[in-house]
């Protein structure tokens, strides 16, 4: 489904079998997420942390959602990507604290993301409190349209095609539009 | 009540309550009333799916801890018998119409919301830090399931009485969310899970806020299903389990160790 469209990567049959760390991160950084293809799996903070153990590669990876389906998708792609650059033995740690936050998304790929036509997160400053205000009260956040960029635009469903995005709508282009939570 | 012990069911009952209502959600899947809200209901059972495959997956560390041998999330999700479930009963109920479906969430969010929010602050730092990746979902659960309510109540005179109905009928089965028993007790002191008892003032009132700009009433009943330690967090469960589970268990019960 993704093989067609990844960029070629040296095999690295003759190479070392310990890559230095950033050949490491380098390789990570092409791995695209399964959902958002626009973006890599570093970008998204997905990635935590590589580290060498004696001969073993040891990756920390967290979750965005808890229920993500992608997860197992990334971790297969993970491993698959790594192989390519002659690691295979591999640990894939998840880690859950602290929490995914999309204030960890890199500003380029936020800029990816609108071009990709998803609205990038506002940052949240590591709260998202919407308790015990009603949301039809809500001071409406601006929201830009990805495609005209007008800040004239209606919420339609706290959850869009996933979990992670929001659906919204332009009112003056008219188009919808997906917007990536503040998490 | 051993340590071990308490700590094994408390994990059951998050684990099981989220693994059953996100089956009920997943029922709407194809029949929600509109496109968006389809979706929006699959979404959140999988936010608590994905919470629930977390609480059943430590549950089975910590009994493997505890006895010497664990059971896995997945046999812990599927080849356990109702009695086993340790789930509230307000999240085995049925469906029902949208009303039903969304005073059910409206309810059980807000009371998730506080408990992940003080189990976040556990002394045990598996439990704390599942609490505090579940918190930030549920927020957003508790938000919509308040705005639904909002609409329908402050909608049509169609939607005011379907939902005041299901607010109704749903109410005698919150009691026994902050009803505090042994095991409880034995987690008190360790600083590992908080009274469940404090919750509902907090919950109370964050319901009357919504109810009041919904233009609908908090039921009055004191009469509460579950009472004197006999509920769901006990394992006596409405004859609505049993059929859940018959679907839910389905294919690893005729296939045993079946794989995806």
């Amino acid at each position: 489904m993704v093989s067609a469209e990844r960029p070629a990567i040296a095999t690295a049959a003759a190479g070392p079998t310990t890559p230095a760390l950033d050949v490491v991160w380098d390789a990570l950084s092409t791995v695209p997420d399964p959902e958002i293809p626009v973006v890599s799996i570093v970008e998204l903070g997905i990635v935590r942390n590589v580290a060498w153990n004696e001969r073993r590669l040891q990756v920390d990876i967290t979750p965005t959602y808890s229920g993500c389906p992608a997860t197992e998708m990334i971790a297969t792609l993970i491993r698959e990507r790594l192989a390519a650059i002659g690691v295979h033995d591999v640990d894939l740690m998840q880690r859950l604290s602290p929490p995914w936050s999309t204030d960890w998304i890199a500003p380029e790929a936020k800029e990816k993301l609108n071009a990709f036509g998803i609205a990038p997160p506002h940052v949240t400053r590591g709260r998202v409190d919407v308790t015990g205000i009603s949301p039809l009260r809500h001071a409406a956040m601006a929201i830009a349209c990805p495609r005209c960029g007008s800040t004239q635009t209606k919420l339609l469903s706290q959850f869009g095609s996933t979990a992670c995005k929001a659906q919204y709508r332009c009112t003056a282009c008219l188009e919808p539009f997906d917007y990536f939570k503040p998490h | 009540m051993s340590k071990d012990e308490a700590l094994f069911e408390l994990l059951l009952r998050l684990g099981d309550t989220d693994v059953v209502l996100a089956q009920r959600l997943g029922e709407w899947i194809g029949h929600g009333p509109v496109l968006e809200e389809d979706i929006a209901l699959a979404n959140i059972g999988l936010d608590l799916l994905g919470q629930g495959r977390l609480w059943l997956g430590l549950a089975g560390e910590v009994e493997a801890a505890w006895k010497g041998a664990g059971r896995s999330e997945d046999q812990l999700a599927f080849l356990r018998d109702g009695g086993a479930f340790r789930n509230l009963q307000l999240v085995e109920m049925p469906n029902g119409d949208f009303a039903m479906t969304m005073a059910r969430q409206f309810y059980f969010d807000h009371a998730h919301l506080l408990l992940l929010r003080t189990l976040a602050r556990s002394t045990d730092a598996r439990i704390a830090e599942i609490a505090a990746k579940a918190v930030k979902e549920v927020t957003y659960h508790a938000e919509r399931s308040a705005d639904w309510v909002i609409r329908l109540g402050d909608g049509t005179d169609e939607s005011h009485a379907r939902t005041q109905k299901a607010l109704d009928a749903l109410w005698p089965y919150t009691g026994e969310m902050f009803v505090a028993d042994a095991v409880d007790m034995a987690l008190l002191d360790a600083g590992i899970a908080a009274d469940p008892g404090t919750l509902r003032e907090p919950w109370l009132a964050a319901l009357q806020a919504v109810l009041d700009e919904a233009t609908l009433a908090l039921p009055a009943g004191e009469w509460m299903q579950g009472s004197g330690g006999r509920g769901g967090k006990q394992g006596v469960h409405t004859e609505h389990l049993g059929h859940l589970l018959t679907e839910m268990q389905y294919l690893q019960r005729t296939y045993p160790g079946a794989q995806w």
